[in-house]
């Protein structure tokens, strides 16, 4: 990358910083809908001015429900969307200032990991096959013997051992937790810094999933990862993350250090989410009432708040004004009118 | 002496037939559902659940079979039905509701056809008015309000669907709903008041329900008691209370201990050696010897049966037997 489009010489604390990125996408598009819709484009509004910063080492989790964005905003931090609006910043440099060919290298830093480990990998390809093509995309320096070797060293840190007996076998030949094994990998294997992880062990069973959250968490130690971890599960994210966001209907709700997230939630939307998140503990049954209805359509979000419709404490000026981001406690910001008598 | 079980399944083997030979996803399975408990049957992906949801309506297809066993539902063995008697149980007198709504509804039929061609279709006799009348008055009481009854299924959300299915089963007032993984595609908000709704219908209809889920959290939330599966075995059942203070079944203590929990303050999970087996090949003996903490020489020589532990559950395993402490 060119020098000028390098904002500091020093190490930027902050990898990753979203600044007002905003998505919208069209859900009908040619002039005949242009015509009919008198020159207004119904879009559905994936995420609204996205603010946040994800810093050098930590695990910045996203949660909310499905439908609030939080995969969009996966993909944007990765520009494997282009923001509507706004500006994606990693590690200094303003991802939309590059051209196809710089953001093509750009990519080897950042990887993403999906949810369905079996639909990411190509089932004609095998292990090995699939975990050496982004070698020799991204590190066509090396020689063949070289890359082999990276791949092998690669799949014995993801706990595939021996990894020459793993090569060539195809994914449908071993179990759901090591095809994620398989897919961490594979991000792995170019040395990115940022790994975007969308819902990346919600498909695994109990008894799996806690060894590979262990396995992430290592994985980011030896390789000096920061992790975006996006998930709809309030109880795993406790387990992985430092900082997390709730969003609803492609607007940020709340943000802070985790633990003071959990134990003080400010916002309403936030203290449903964690109250409703059922616990493996039969003497305590939830009691409260829980806010009814579902999460509305994206296309036509309700005016003012995006929750007050559902909200138990919504007021008049919730349907019209709509509440901004403010720090209400130290590193722990929320966007609601009436936050203030949670703190 | 509890009142006679709604549902006795007895010795249950289900088997499937597959090119790499044949696989025994349900094997010798015996338990009681009584009448008016929510039973939740829990296990991981491909302990058997989902078949055996299934087989207890005989509603399972080629190429998996039922190949012994009774089902005593209500004084008849459902085995000994034609498949034109179990018709009128199914959705009668056990109504079912999947993961999946929108691939049970009819895409191109109103939710109010989908109830009352239900009603007629086990009851005849009913005028299109009772129908409708019934139809109505349900509705109301699951939460869906009488307009969105002229819509079709893709034009409401997951847990609208949810509620659709519910009042189907309920419509023909069954006596018993075996509900497979019926919140996993809703979010955390819906399923809690979905759960909710289940324990508010139970009392009006009289309803027991087996609630098939991965989900502990769910089980600990509204189940009554517990049957743990692992590996197409039953390997302990009991009061939902008892077995989540004090486990008795080596893999429910992992299990248990396994699920993250949002009120504790801990920073680790509990992590199980090993994954399920491969039923195409399982391992001798008790099946989770091979992961199991407390394995002695017995485990991997013989399968231990359920066996009752303490007043009212039952256990699988060597450690509370004496043949396993010899």
């Amino acid at each position: 990358m060119t020098p000028s489009k390098t904002a500091q010489a020093t190490l930027p604390e902050n990898l990753v910083r979203m600044e007002n990125v905003t998505k919208h996408f069209p859900v009908q598009s040619g002039f005949l809908a242009m015509l009919l819709n008198r020159g207004h484009i119904p879009a559905v509004h994936a995420a609204d001015e996205i603010s946040f910063n994800i810093r050098r080492g930590e695990v910045f989790g996203l949660a909310g429900e499905s439908g609030s964005g939080k995969s969009t905003v996966g993909r944007l931090v990765l520009r494997l969307h282009n923001p509507t609006s706004g500006h994606v910043i990693f590690d200094g440099i303003d991802l939309n200032l590059l051209d196809d060919e710089e953001m093509r290298r750009m990519r080897s830093r950042m990887q993403l990991v999906f949810q369905d480990p079996l639909a990411s990998l190509n089932p004609r390809m095998t292990i090995g096959q699939a975990i050496l093509h982004p070698v020799t995309i991204h590190m066509g320096e090396l020689s063949k013997v070289e890359q082999q070797q990276r791949v092998l060293n690669i799949l014995s840190a993801v706990g595939m051992n021996p990894p020459e007996s793993f090569f060539n076998l195809f994914p449908h030949q071993i179990s759901g937790g090591q095809r994620q094994r398989i897919v961490l990998a594979r991000a792995l294997v170019t040395n990115p810094e940022l790994i975007v992880a969308d819902e990346p062990i919600a498909m695994a069973d109990v008894s799996v999933r806690s060894l590979l959250l262990e396995l992430m968490m290592n994985l980011k130690k030896e390789f000096d990862l920061t992790y975006l971890f996006i998930t709809h599960d309030l109880a795993t994210a406790k387990y992985i993350c430092n900082r997390i966001g709730i969003m609803y209907l492609g607007k940020l709700m709340e943000m802070g250090d985790l633990r003071e997230v959990y134990s003080r939630p400010l916002h309403p939307y936030t203290q449903a989410l964690l109250a409703a998140v059922p616990v493996p503990d039969p003497e305590k049954r939830r009691t409260q009432e829980l806010p009814k209805g579902e999460i509305p359509n994206p296309i036509d979000p309700p005016s003012g708040c995006r929750f007050h419709p559902r909200c138990t404490i919504a007021r008049k000026i919730c349907a019209r004004e709509e509440p901004v981001m403010r720090e209400l406690l130290p590193h722990h910001t929320v966007a609601c009118h009436f936050a203030d008598q949670f703190k | 002496m509890p009142a006679k079980p709604l549902f006795s399944i007895r010795d249950l083997d289900v088997e499937y037939h597959t090119r790499g030979g044949d696989v025994r996803a349900v094997e010798s399975v015996s338990f009681d559902i009584r009448r008016g408990e929510i039973l939740g049957l829990v296990g991981e992906s491909a302990c058997g659940k989902s078949t055996m949801g299934k087989a207890l309506m005989r509603l399972h297809r080629k190429p998996a079979r039922i190949t012994n066993g009774q089902l005593l539902f209500d004084g008849r063995d459902l085995m000994t039905l034609t498949e034109d008697e179990m018709r009128f149980v199914r959705g009668g007198e056990i109504g079912m509701v999947f993961q999946d709504p929108m691939t049970s509804l009819n895409p191109v039929q109103k939710i109010i056809e989908h109830l009352t061609e239900t009603i007629h279709a086990h009851e005849p006799n009913t005028t299109n008015e009772e129908a409708h009348r019934r139809a109505g008055e349900l509705a109301e009481k699951l939460g869906i309000r009488s307009e969105r009854l002229n819509e079709y299924p893709h034009q409401m959300s997951g847990g609208m669907r949810q509620r659709v299915m519910i009042s189907l089963a309920l419509a023909l007032r069954a006596k018993l709903v075996i509900a497979d993984e019926p919140t996993t595609s809703l979010d955390v908000i819906v399923e809690a008041n979905f759960l909710d709704l289940l324990r508010e219908l139970r009392h009006e209809f009289d309803l027991t329900i087996l609630l098939i889920t991965h989900n502990i959290g769910v089980v600990a939330e509204i189940c009554d008691r517990v049957a743990v599966m692992y590996a197409a075995h039953l390997v302990e059942i009991g009061d939902v209370r008892k077995i989540f203070t004090n486990p008795k079944h080596p893999y429910t203590r992992g299990l248990l201990r396994s699920v993250p929990n949002i009120d504790l303050d801990d920073k680790d999970l509990y992590k199980m050696e090993g994954a399920p087996p491969s039923l195409l090949d399982p391992p001798s003996g008790c099946r989770f010897h091979p992961r199991c903490p407390d394995r002695m020489k017995i485990c991997s020589r013989k399968n231990p049966v359920l066996q009752k532990v303490g007043s009212d559950s039952q256990v699988a395993c060597w450690l509370y037997s004496k043949e396993g402490k010899a």
